[in-house]
């Protein structure tokens, strides 16, 4: 079985008693290892197939696996205890704490792993010197800028070390340079720490760092 | 179970505008709180100290209060010379026959007059009524037209300061002192000599009570038995303070129902603020909400973080309240006495007990007003709360 396994899968949401259908029976196959980028228009459902992956939704209809863990039917506790043992999310807005440091950000979810304090600031120390933050350890996400806030919330997203790194557009709040010394991280992560990294983009030019480009439109994949 | 108490923590203080708001919000609803608490607590301390268990009080049979009862001027003679009644060392025995008149008075420095109750005593009272203290001047002279003022009184009515006069019925009467009596409901009374009062008014050949110092006060069951089954005088005895006691259990109980009513209603309004403060603080922060359960916190743990910084917020909103409340402490105020309808005198009291309650309730109200909308934003579909919608 492959490392993230869609199989038949099928999503609606209900607007107004209204059944609008957002994925049509998806599959997808991704390896261990591999760099996907998923490409396609606005409203096709890019954000709805990674929100899958990642267990913070769950299909109407069909399997998904992610690791050897079939997900789609566990329960709201047990999909947070799997998302915070699996999952790297990345968005595009960043979404880090206003009131914790950079430091302390990466080490929220360090909260979830048994380890003392000590332990905790090693491994999110390392984590931000390894997005080339080590010197910002005590900002506030007001004081970086946007391309700085983003390796912030890379760092958080890898520092438990996750089997899965999922990206939603995590430039498309970017100027060109922190997009291009974002995407260079992403890189790094893949081919350096063997990340398996799902990223969603408008941009062709992000698309080019991945291994391979998934396209999705209406719900399907289209070559 | 991993709770992200630090975030939320260090939410409370590093939004110190937000934070501030609510608690000043919540703090002046627990200083209206702790006043309503505080004005009960005065009424309880003003009614409940009146008399001593050492002093027997005659009323007539059936008579509900001092001034419905009427003692005859034989009887109070057969009630003094009995043998239960404590004597000076001087022989005179220690009792006082009263009249009780409630008179009409102009207020100081306001419009209006109030009711305030006149005492005719027996100059032995001063031997009976041992929590009497004079403040100033002196007693009033046995035989003269010469009365003495509760100091609370004097302050609120006119013509009370030593050297004036008060007219009653036609007849002045010259303020020579004023007293106080540890807080009881003396301290709303005028005093003067009976036999002087008592034709002045109007009153004559009939007093209301009659009030004696026990000679032994442990003998008081066969003292009252003694008095009431005596077929020549139709009386009821009570030990004196059981009777101001239950005097004031009614208008106690109108009080504290009144004031229960008043809080109720302000604390079902405070948490209606409370709940609605709470959901626009946490609905601001939906985004980071939804974050912190992608990141595998369970929408328990972000329920119970969130009610814990809403009890925070929620008790420095208690602590401010408690500062505004304190200077309530010793404010006199008054309100008309229900069982003799004359002006009662009584303080705001803010008593640690009164603090402590007040705390509890801004407690109260953190932890309910955090409950609703931390549990309605933990449990909101994960991706419909990403989308910020
Ligand atoms: N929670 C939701 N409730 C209702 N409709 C939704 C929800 N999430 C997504 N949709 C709808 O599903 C469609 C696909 O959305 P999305 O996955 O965000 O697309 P993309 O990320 O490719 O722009 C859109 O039409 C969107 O309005
Ligand atoms: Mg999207």
């Amino acid at each position: 079985m492959a490392w993230v396994e869609v199989r038949e899968v099928h999503k609606q949401y209900q607007r107004e008693k209204q059944a609008i259908t957002v994925l049509d029976g998806l599959s997808l196959q991704i390896e261990e290892g591999e760099f996907v980028a998923l490409m396609g228009p606005s409203g096709s459902g890019k954000t709805t197939l990674l929100n899958l992956i990642g267990g913070i939704d769950s299909p109407t209809s069909g399997d998904i696996s992610v690791a050897g863990t079939n997900i789609a039917r566990l329960s709201g506790a047990e999909l947070a205890r799997w998302r915070s043992n699996t999952i790297g999310y990345i968005f595009q807005l960043y979404n880090l704490m206003p009131v914790l440091t950079a430091l302390q950000n990466v080490e929220l979810p360090l909260l979830l792993h048994k380890m003392n304090g000590a332990e905790r600031r090693k491994r999110a120390t390392f984590a931000l010197e390894l997005v080339g933050l080590g010197d910002r350890l005590g900002h506030y996400p007001r004081q970086l800028s946007g391309g700085q806030e983003q390796r912030v919330a890379i760092a958080r997203a890898l520092v438990s070390d996750p089997k899965v790194l999922l990206a939603d557009e995590p430039t498309g709040d970017l100027d060109r340079k922190s997009g291009e010394e974002v995407l260079q991280l992403l890189e790094r992560l893949n081919t350096e720490f063997k990340k398996t990294i799902v990223m969603v983009t408008h941009d062709p030019h992000a698309a080019e760092r991945a291994h391979r480009l998934v396209h999705l439109d209406k719900g399907v994949l289209s070559a | 179970m991993a709770i992200p108490l630090a975030y939320n923590v260090r939410s409370v203080f590093q939004r110190p505008v937000s934070t501030f708001t609510t608690a000043a919000g919540i703090g002046l609803t627990v200083a209206i709180f702790i006043g309503a608490l505080a004005l009960a607590e005065g009424f309880r301390a003003s009614l409940v100290s009146t008399g001593s268990n050492d002093n027997a009080l005659v009323l007539r049979k059936g008579a509900d209060s001092e001034i419905s009862s009427a003692i005859s001027l034989e009887s109070a003679s057969i009630i003094r010379s009995s043998p239960g009644v404590a004597t000076s060392p001087e022989g005179r025995s220690l009792a006082s026959p009263e009249i009780v008149v409630v008179v009409n008075k102009d207020r100081l420095g306001m419009a209006g007059s109030s009711n305030l109750t006149v005492r005719g005593v027996d100059p032995a009272a001063t031997g009976v009524r041992t929590a009497l203290l004079l403040e100033e001047g002196r007693m009033f002279a046995p035989g003269s037209d010469e009365i003495i003022v509760a100091q609370r009184i004097a302050k609120r009515f006119a013509n009370c300061e030593i050297g004036q006069k008060l007219r009653f019925e036609q007849r002045d009467f010259t303020v020579v002192g004023h007293f106080s009596a540890k807080g009881s409901a003396f301290e709303s009374e005028i005093w003067g000599d009976a036999s002087v009062l008592a034709p002045a008014m109007h009153r004559e050949g009939v007093y209301q009570t009659l009030v004696f110092r026990m000679k032994d006060p442990g003998q008081f069951p066969a003292i009252k038995k003694a008095l009431e089954t005596d077929p020549r005088l139709q009386v009821e005895v009570f030990r004196e303070r059981e009777f101001f006691a239950k005097q004031s259990e009614m208008f106690t109980m109108i009080v504290t129902v009144l004031g229960t009513f008043i809080t109720s209603i302000m604390a079902v309004g405070a948490l209606f603020g409370a709940v609605n403060t709470m959901y626009a603080t946490i609905g601001a922060r939906t985004r980071e909400i939804a974050t912190l359960l992608v990141l595998g916190f369970s929408p328990l743990a972000v329920m119970l973080a969130f009610v814990v910084e809403s009890l925070v917020i929620s008790l420095l909103g208690g602590l401010i309240g408690c500062l505004l409340a304190l200077p309530m402490n010793g404010i006199t105020s008054s309100t008309t006495n229900f069982s003799s309808f004359s002006e009662q005198a009584f303080q705001f009291q803010v008593t640690p007990q009164v603090l402590l309650a007040g705390l509890a309730f801004s407690a109260l109200l953190g932890l309910l007003g955090g409950f609703f909308p931390a549990l309605h934003a933990s449990r909101r579909p994960l991706a419909a709360a990403l989308r910020g919608g």
